[in-house]
């Protein structure tokens, strides 16, 4: 306000030459959008760019030389059994958690459009799992399925489920590894999912589901044929985010099972730290993380497609 | 077809009465308009009735059997939303074919009953189009459609003609009164718009603060009103009021005329202060300020546009009102004093 007060006093003096520049929007509007584009090009474009150069080079943690090695680093891990194993793992982890995301969130979201007592106290929990640091939660899972202390264990112990001595090794057999990564995976993005569904199903016009109801509709035709269309482009942009922070994340797989048992929980996200950052490969690393990059594209390109062409003006 | 009845029913949010003890009976294949200004509960009644909203208190019966209790879907009705709340994702064809489906029809019947309906309102051309692609008159058609195709008990239109332009919507309502009459089935429908309700219903009940004023046709409803809310509320220019032997004079604008022009021996003299003059095209609006011996106070006089208006801003000039056409409502109550349907609604209401 000062400076606009004072451009224009001096603004006479200098023959009108001193224009300020807040006062240009065409400047006004570079100098906002400044801050996130230097954001994104620092933490995100440079970090890319160097990961492709990475990729195509033989460079490690303690070289000093950089080689240009073309695709064989690309070639290599196609050979390696290993990375299918991940790409396997990946794709299983993300496609099962997604799948129960989507439908938990789904069921809140109708749970948590209803008034009833206490529902705020319920909305705050849900979100709990969302504001909490991802490795505060990893953490407490993990002590949660300690194969001494679980907490699960000691309640299926009490119900009967299991002897006196019997205890599951909840992260140390591979199928019940993966699955304990895919429920705190589940834990994790179901608070997201909820509040977008949730707002989905909010802006779903009343009319609609009481024109459905006078018209003859059940509870579940009315769900699957009127409300689930109608949400469907909004629960595509749900299913984008899940997919996009599940196949990147590294934290739930680093802290609870660090890839193991024999590599039955090793993501491509995970497999590309141990071998870029701890193993001091920095080249593999690259590669590795690059590789889902193209395959995430198409996704995000395929779902933001369906989801244009059923929204509904 | 069938009759569909209220019987004292109550609706209560938190702790205001939207709907206050409502006794109402629509007759087998009759059109009954419910007409009143924002808030009279007029919608809140109807979506009783669909089983949209909960009763407070007091019965639905649609068709003898109480339905009070049942869900929107059992009660075989059909509604027509203000928004029309086609299904946005759904083309006509599905949209007028869900309550159908709903029912599980098999596809014979559905293909048959939606070219039935759709050609009952010409729309048959429009029925692999999506909702959005439609103007809104076709939406409208669309909406009946969908209402007309399961052959319900009784349709409730919730002001279906409010979203049409002023054009448009004179010929949707001769349609609509037109196709009503064809199928005959019995109809309830909302509006806040007092021409409508005149040209639409076969009766019309006045709706105000949770209660009905006054039930009757367009003409009791007009030329007999029960107490000064309906006499100002139906009409436009609404019905001039004054003060005059410790009663209230109703007159409409147009049963006043020239002092000059008046026949009847019986004819009572208003003078007043000409203010401005409005020339509508088919009429003529005087305003003016009533003069002693009434208290000073705005009347409005309309007279046909064939000829110049007998006055002009500034003049005295007298009017009168041939006694037949002078209504008397009690200052205190606002009720009529001077007709017997007057009394006779009022005892109807208690």
């Amino acid at each position: 306000m000062n400076a606009t007060i004072d451009g224009d006093a001096v603004e006479p003096q200098d023959g009108g030459r001193r224009i300020h520049f807040l006062d240009d929007r065409l400047w006004l509007g570079r100098l906002m959008l400044a801050p996130a584009i230097v954001y994104i090009v620092a933490l995100v474009g440079f970090p890319f760019v160097l990961a492709i150069i990475y990729s195509l080079s033989n460079v490690t943690v303690g070289s000093e030389g950089f080689h240009f090695v073309g695709l064989a680093n690309f070639r290599q891990l196609v050979n390696s059994p290993q990375f299918w194993v991940a790409v396997k793992n990946t794709i299983f982890f993300t496609v099962v958690s997604q799948i129960a995301v989507i439908v938990l969130a789904n069921i809140l979201a109708m749970a948590l459009l209803k008034d009833f007592p206490g529902k705020w106290l319920v909305r705050l929990l849900i979100l709990l799992p969302w504001v909490a640091p991802i490795s505060l939660g990893s953490i407490a899972w993990l002590w949660m399925l300690d194969p001494i202390y679980s907490i699960f264990n000691w309640v299926l112990r009490a119900v009967g489920w299991l002897g006196p001595n019997g205890r599951y090794i909840w992260l140390g057999q591979p199928d019940l590894a993966m699955a304990s990564i895919i429920v705190v995976d589940v834990w994790r993005l179901l608070p997201l999912a909820t509040v977008i569904i949730l707002a989905g199903l909010s802006s779903i016009p009343k009319d609609l589901l009481e024109a459905a109801a006078i018209d003859g509709a059940g509870v579940v035709r009315r769900t699957f044929e009127i409300a689930m269309p109608l949400l469907l482009p909004i629960m595509l942009v749900a299913v984008l985010f899940g997919v996009v922070f599940t196949v990147t994340d590294l934290i739930v797989v680093f802290v609870l099972t660090r890839g193991g048992p024999f590599n039955s929980t090793q993501v491509l996200a995970s497999w590309a730290y141990f071998t870029g950052i701890d193993s001091g490969d920095l080249a593999t690393g690259a590669a590795i993380s690059l590789f889902l990059f193209p395959v995430l594209v198409a996704i995000a390109v395929v779902l933001l497609r369906i989801a244009k062409r059923t929204e509904l003006t | 077809m069938s009759t569909v009845e209220t019987r004292a029913l109550t609706k209560v949010f938190s702790e205001v009465p939207a709907v206050n003890g409502i006794d109402l009976m629509a007759q087998e294949g009759e059109f009954l308009v419910l007409v009143g200004p924002s808030g009279c509960g007029k919608t809140t009644l109807m979506r009783m009735i669909a089983g949209l909203e909960e009763p407070t208190s007091g019965k639905i019966l649609i068709g003898q059997r109480d339905v009070t209790a049942l869900p929107p879907r059992t009660r075989n009705i059909a509604m027509v939303f203000q928004s029309y709340a086609l299904y946005p994702h759904l083309s006509v064809y599905r949209n007028i074919a869900f309550p159908l489906r709903a029912r599980g029809a098999d596809r014979r019947t559905i293909a048959e009953k939606v070219r039935w309906a759709a050609g009952m309102f010409g729309i048959e051309r429009l029925l692999a189009r999506k909702p959005r692609q439609l103007s809104g008159g076709e939406r409208q058609r669309v909406a009946l459609a969908r209402a007309v195709v399961r052959q319900p008990l009784a349709f409730l239109l919730d002001e279906p003609l409010s979203n049409l332009d002023a054009k448009l919507r004179t010929l949707a309502r001769d349609e609509l009164k037109q196709f009503q009459r064809r199928i005959g089935t019995t109809t309830i429908y909302v509006t806040h718009d007092q021409i409508e309700a005149m040209g639409l219903g076969d009766r019309i009940a006045v709706l105000s603060e949770g209660r009905v004023r006054q039930i009757g046709t367009p003409r009791e409803i007009y030329s007999d009103p029960a107490d000064t809310f309906v006499a100002t509320f139906m009409g436009s220019p609404p019905m001039n009021l004054t003060e005059s032997d410790g009663v209230l004079l109703g007159f409409r604008p147009e049963s006043l005329m020239p002092k000059s022009a008046a026949i009847a021996f019986s004819a009572v003299t208003i003078p007043m202060r000409i203010t401005r003059i409005e020339y509508l095209g088919a009429d003529c609006l005087i305003y003016g300020v009533l003069q002693p011996p009434f208290p000073e106070g705005p009347a409005i006089v309309r007279t046909g546009a064939g000829g110049p208006p007998p006055c002009a801003p500034g003049d005295l000039y007298e009017f009168s009102v041939e006694e037949p056409d002078l209504k008397r409502f009690d200052r205190g109550t606002g009720l009529r004093c001077n007709s017997p349907r007057g009394e006779r609604e009022r005892h109807h209401r208690r």
